[in-house]
């Protein structure tokens, strides 16, 4: 089994090889194969979830073989409950994504479908890495077919969407790279000139830190991470490339990669610098905060349903930050299954947004208005994504964004319950700005005749949606499947931060 | 048999899912109709059997929990689906079961030839899960579910015409009013479950109410839970300042007027704050909001009703005043006698506006009463009903209305708020006027309708579930007669043990009969009389006394016609501004100008520089040979200069 990881990983890898080999002209082979093996990735990792061990908080699968001699870098994987349900999340997502573009990408299909496998590669490969240098290859990997994605098979301003994507993420990463290098020469001061980026020894030795240049590294690591949340007020970047990204695109964006940037401030940011994180935690809670509410109300006037759904991304994600940075056992949990949620719900409005910029091409609001009439399927399917996206309970939004605002009102870090009471009005937010988006879309009566003739979803259609409903009413009906998983390694995590506070409070007075 | 609780709640759900996955293909009215209704037949069967053995069972033996399932379990929160079978939650459970059965009966008539007919009838099978989730929730988060499934429910019935204008927009923005201003009564709800949460560690019932009656009155936090759960009841059940989505809610088609916006939904927020009555007893001041509010929203939507002239909107309005004299009951510590009161205003409320659906059914979707007059004869059945149901909102002895709304003013007389007495006597006053307005204008005089219309008497599918909800009305309040008539008051007696904690927290006892009981029953139905006898008058004989009210106080007509403005109030002081803030201010002032203008602008500011230091790469060896010089004498001047 200690392969397994490598397996997932890599399967999308072996379909891009394969890919190679085929025709470029054979578009149907080139889509079935990129299926078939975006599909075994995720048959394979649905035995990793079954054999996960949700009672047991450390890594699991681990593999790890020495790769970079000199500099002690090592191929290091596994998982954790923190990761699996990411993991999960992006080989679910990634073929549901292809087959949504299934007759919408025309223009050379072949690369196309190799650049989306190598996303997900790059992904994979980011979720489960336990050497920083490893992490950080795949997180800049990743970023090369994005580009290209959105710069090829984007709208009309697609080239400025890419590059402003290409640029403000590695910004951020850039520096990123200068901490990570910085926190192995630290570490090999301590190892007896032993360089290291493993993460498992690096959750111990980072810690150690003096707090000033740990408010260095946080910022270093945490900017580049909100870039990619993205946090208020580095999120300009986001509507720009979703509303240029091709529906995949879009559908991967927000379903997946916003979450590379909110895993990453777990995974990295809270635990290396704990004694920053407490420093700077009310901070990062007003800016999610804000987010939350500015995301809303910015999303609310949009013209454009793409922009609108981009903003609310905003505004959810800043739900999981609050939550993650509560550090209590109900904000990080909730937290982790809102990244889930957000990736189901949103992913799904975007692939519905492709859906009817298929049949009409056109993003507007205006432009539709009484689509339910010809459409009835299809508004059924939309209206429980958007009762999902406003956290109607009995749905799974409702379980991520209840356990988040509990989790902040009761937690001692943040210290008032001001945060979770103010982020609670994002809730009614997000109904006024989905539902009149709906209204708008869906009711009232056929204005523009170019809606009169719209054709109901096609079976390959409610294929790729029916996936995502089921899972966004197992979530909110029965989440313990997947809390259960997270359980262990979310208490391990807060249980450390705990004992770092008090030394915190030495370190402090010491100071003085 | 309460272990079956469980059943009561399954079986809307499976009606929901057969009609609503494959009701499209079923076609066949009969069959969607059948499904729709047996369903809920079916529960309500069951949830009366339960309900005849906890009669037969002593008192002590008649609450039990009945666990389903665990729903979330994160760090210290554990929180279960589970039912609470009891004194309270049967009442409410045979209530929504019982009405909404007949409801949807009435609605297989009324919504003959609809095309959405297997869609509206899975609605309202889902309605009915998500309220029964509300009522036998045993924890707060299970209720919340219902609270906002019930909600949801109620957006989806209101723009169920979606292709239909309504006033000025269309049903959707009627739908989605009302989704909007619940969820801000439901961000209370929620702030106060958090609160319940940290301070009692728990959100179930039971515990949370055993921990909370060790509190002292007065308690600051006990004070702000109150009070944000009555945030939450004012948004459901349409209290100031929040009853603004309930008349508007009238876009949708009657049935559900009738089962949602009167009967069942809006009662949740009287339901809930009874259930949590503990908290209320303990902060005083927020009981004296409660009933304060509750007063005042009876007479101000009774005034707004007397000069409305769509039968349903009256009817809407009538329900936002009566809902505030369950408020009122509430608010004085009688919480047995509100919930006596949504009792029997469920059944003489489902019935009026099952009346008003039969007329608007016969007039061809007419709702202008204006525009009616003279239906008397032609639908016997529903004129007989609809006057039972006005004779028993008004407060008529021996008919049910009189029982539990004379019982809720007497309570408010003798708690000593003879302020909000007035109040409340004087809304019922109103109350008995509006409504014999309203049965003159639509059935007495003279016909004021097109030639071309011919009404006529509904089916025998909506006429019998009319006369049974009649006999209720009329025989419903035998179930609370006061002890000053004679009676035992069944239902206060049956309610004591849950109100138990907080009665003995509010030191109320069983009062004696005085006399001043019977003068001021007399005295409200004297009240009731006269409203009645008024109204005859001026809308049968003397038409011309409204006409010359309504032009010597046009400043009042104006005002109570347009429902004081509050719409446009909210609009120009909420809506319009946070829109124009968030498009103009937000959006493309700060995100685009500011935020992305620095973005871009740091983009352009490197591209400008390297426009400079690009120059110095040009390809001209004279240049170069410059650079070389210039640094040269640079070195040596510093070299020199050191």
């Amino acid at each position: 089994m200690e392969h397994i990881l490598t397996a997932i990983v890599f399967t999308p890898l072996l379909g891009v090889l394969a890919l190679f080999f085929i025709n470029r002209e054979n578009a149907n082979l080139i889509k079935t194969l990129g299926m078939a093996f975006s599909l075994l990735a995720f048959v394979i990792s649905v035995f990793l979830f079954l054999k996960f061990d949700g009672t047991n908080p450390n890594m699991q699968f681990v593999f790890k073989i020495l790769w970079i001699e000199s500099l002690n870098i090592s191929y290091n994987v596994g998982v954790d409950g923190i990761s699996l349900l990411l993991v999960m999340l992006t080989t679910f997502l990634t073929p549901l994504a292809l087959l949504s573009s299934w007759n919408s990408i025309n223009k050379s299909i072949r690369n196309y479908v190799m650049m989306m496998l190598l996303l997900e590669v790059g992904m994979l490969g980011v979720f489960v890495s336990l050497d920083l240098f490893l992490f950080y290859v795949f997180w800049e990997a990743m970023l090369i077919p994005m580009y290209f994605i959105i710069g090829i098979w984007g709208g009309e301003n697609r080239i400025y969407a890419a590059i402003k994507f290409f640029i403000y993420t590695m910004f951020g990463s850039l520096l990123m790279l200068v901490a990570i290098i910085w926190l192995g020469y630290y570490a090999s001061t301590l190892n007896g000139g032993k360089f290291t980026t493993d993460v498992i020894e690096l959750f111990n030795i980072a810690p150690t830190i003096p707090l000033a240049i740990q408010t260095w590294m946080f910022f270093a690591f945490g900017l580049s991470f909100a870039i990619k949340v993205p946090m208020f007020p580095f999120h300009t970047w986001l509507p720009d490339a979703h509303v240029e990204a091709p529906t995949a695109g879009s559908v991967i964006l927000a379903g997946v990669l916003l979450k590379m940037g909110t895993y990453g401030l777990l995974r990295f940011a809270i635990p290396f610098f704990p004694q920053a994180t407490f420093e700077y935690l009310p901070y990062v809670a007003g800016l999610a905060v804000i987010g939350i509410i500015y995301g809303a109300l910015v999303a609310m006037v949009q013209p454009d349903i793409k922009k609108l759904v981009a903003y609310s991304s905003v505004s959810h994600l800043g739900f999981v930050v609050l939550g993650l940075f509560a550090l209590t056992e109900e904000g990080v949990q909730g937290g982790i299954i809102q990244m889930v949620n957000h990736g189901l719900s949103t992913g799904a409005l975007f692939i519905i947004v492709g859906m009817l910029y298929d049949r009409r091409h056109t993003r507007l609001i205006s432009e539709y208005g009484g689509i339910s009439k010809v459409m009835p399927v299809f508004a059924t399917m939309f209206m429980i994504v958007s009762l999902s996206s406003i956290g109607l309970p009995g749905l799974n939004g409702f379980i991520g964004e209840f356990l988040i605002l509990i989790g902040a009102f009761k937690s001692d870090y943040l210290g008032t319950p001001a945060f979770s009471i103010l982020a609670a009005t994002g809730v009614i937010l997000a109904a006024v700005y989905i539902l009149w988006m709906f209204k708008r879309v869906m009711y009232g009566k056929i204005t523009n005749p170019e809606n009169e003739h719209l054709k109901d979803v096609s079976k390959r259609e409610i294929a790729v949606l029916v996936p995502i409903i089921i899972f966004i009413v197992w979530i909110g009906v029965y989440p313990s499947t997947f809390l259960n998983k997270s359980a262990a390694s979310t208490k391990q995590l807060i249980e450390k931060i705990e004992h770092y506070k008090s030394g915190n409070q030495a370190a402090t007075t010491v100071g003085k | 048999m309460h272990e079956y609780i469980g059943f009561v709640v399954l079986f809307p759900f499976i009606g929901f899912l057969i009609n609503g996955l494959l009701g499209s293909k079923i076609k066949s009215e009969k069959i969607i109709g059948s499904i729709g209704s047996g369903v809920i037949g079916i529960s309500f069967a069951i949830a009366a059997v339960i309900f005849f053995q906890m009669l037969s069972s002593p008192v002590e033996n008649r609450s039990h929990i009945i666990e389903i399932f665990n729903w979330i379990n994160v760090g210290s929160i554990s929180i279960n689906a589970a039912y609470q079978v009891d004194q309270l939650s049967i009442i409410m459970t045979l209530v929504v079961t019982g009405v909404g059965f007949l409801i949807h009966v009435y609605a297989i008539g009324y919504m003959h030839g609809d095309k959405g007919y297997w869609r509206f009838f899975a609605y309202l099978n889902l309605f009915i899960f998500m309220m029964l989730n509300l009522v036998l929730a045993d924890n707060f988060l299970l209720m919340f579910l219902g609270w906002e499934g019930v909600g949801l429910c109620s957006y989806l019935l209101i723009g169920f015409w979606y292709e239909k204008n309504f006033e000025k927009g269309t049903t959707n923005d009627a739908a989605m009013k009302a989704f909007v201003v619940n969820r801000v009564g439901d961000f209370g709800f929620l702030i106060a479950m958090f609160l319940i949460f940290i301070t009692f560690g728990s959100l179930n019932f039971e515990t949370v109410f055993g921990r909370a009656a060790a509190f002292s009155v007065g308690d600051v936090t006990i004070f702000w839970i109150a009070l944000l759960l009555f945030v939450g009841a004012t948004g459901k059940s349409a209290q100031i300042p929040l009853y603004v989505w309930l008349p508007d809610a009238m876009a949708g088609p009657t049935p559900v007027s009738a089962l949602i916006h009167a009967a069942t939904m809006v009662t949740a927020g009287v339901y809930m704050v009874a259930r949590a009555s503990i908290f209320f007893a303990l902060s005083p001041s927020v009981m004296l909001i409660v009933a304060i509010i509750g007063a005042l929203t009876a007479i101000l939507a009774a005034s707004i009703g007397l000069v409305q002239n769509g039968i349903k909107k009256v009817l809407a309005y009538s329900t936002i005043s009566q809902l505030g004299y369950m408020f009122l009951a509430l608010g004085v510590g009688a919480f047995a006698t509100g919930l006596f009161h949504v009792v029997t205003h469920a059944f003489f409320k489902a019935l009026l506006f099952l009346g008003a659906g039969s007329v608007i059914h016969a007039m061809h979707n007419e709702e202008d009463i204006q525009k009616m007059g003279g239906l008397k004869s032609k639908m016997p059945t529903t004129y007989k009903t609809f006057v039972i149901a006005a004779l028993a909102i008004s407060g008529i002895p021996p008919l049910s209305g009189f029982f539990s709304k004379d019982e809720i003013l007497w309570k408010v007389f003798d708690a000593g708020y003879w302020p909000l007495w007035i109040l409340a006597a004087g809304g019922a006053a109103l109350t008995a006027f509006y409504m014999f307005r309203l049965t003159i204008l639509t059935f007495e005089g003279s016909p004021r309708w097109d030639k071309d219309k011919h009404p006529h008497e509904a089916p025998k599918v909506m006429t019998i579930p009319l006369i049974i909800l009649a006999v209720l009305s009329v025989v419903g309040g035998f179930i609370g007669i006061p002890a000053a008539l004679g009676g035992s008051n069944a239902i206060e007696h049956f309610l004591d043990p849950i109100f138990e904690r907080s009665n003995r927290i509010l030191a109320l006892g069983h009062h004696e009969v005085v006399p001043t009981e019977y003068i001021l029953m007399l005295l409200s139905v004297v009240i009731a009389v006269v409203g009645i006898l008024f109204a005859r008058h001026i809308y049968l004989k003397r038409k011309d006394i409204a006409e010359n009210l309504s032009k010597k106080y046009s400043g009042i007509h104006n005002l109570l016609w347009n429902k004081y403005f509050v719409d446009e109030i909210y609009d120009a002081t909420i809506l319009t501004p946070t829109l124009k803030a968030s498009d103009k201010l937000l959006w493309k002032f700060f995100d685009v100008g500011i935020i992305d203008g620095a973005v871009n602008g740091t983009a352009k500011l490197i591209n400008i520089i390297s426009g400079y230091t690009r120059r110095m790469q040009a390809g001209f060896t004279q240049s170069y040979a410059a650079y070389f010089v210039a640094g040269i004498i640079i070195i040596l001047a510093i070299l020199i200069i050191r």
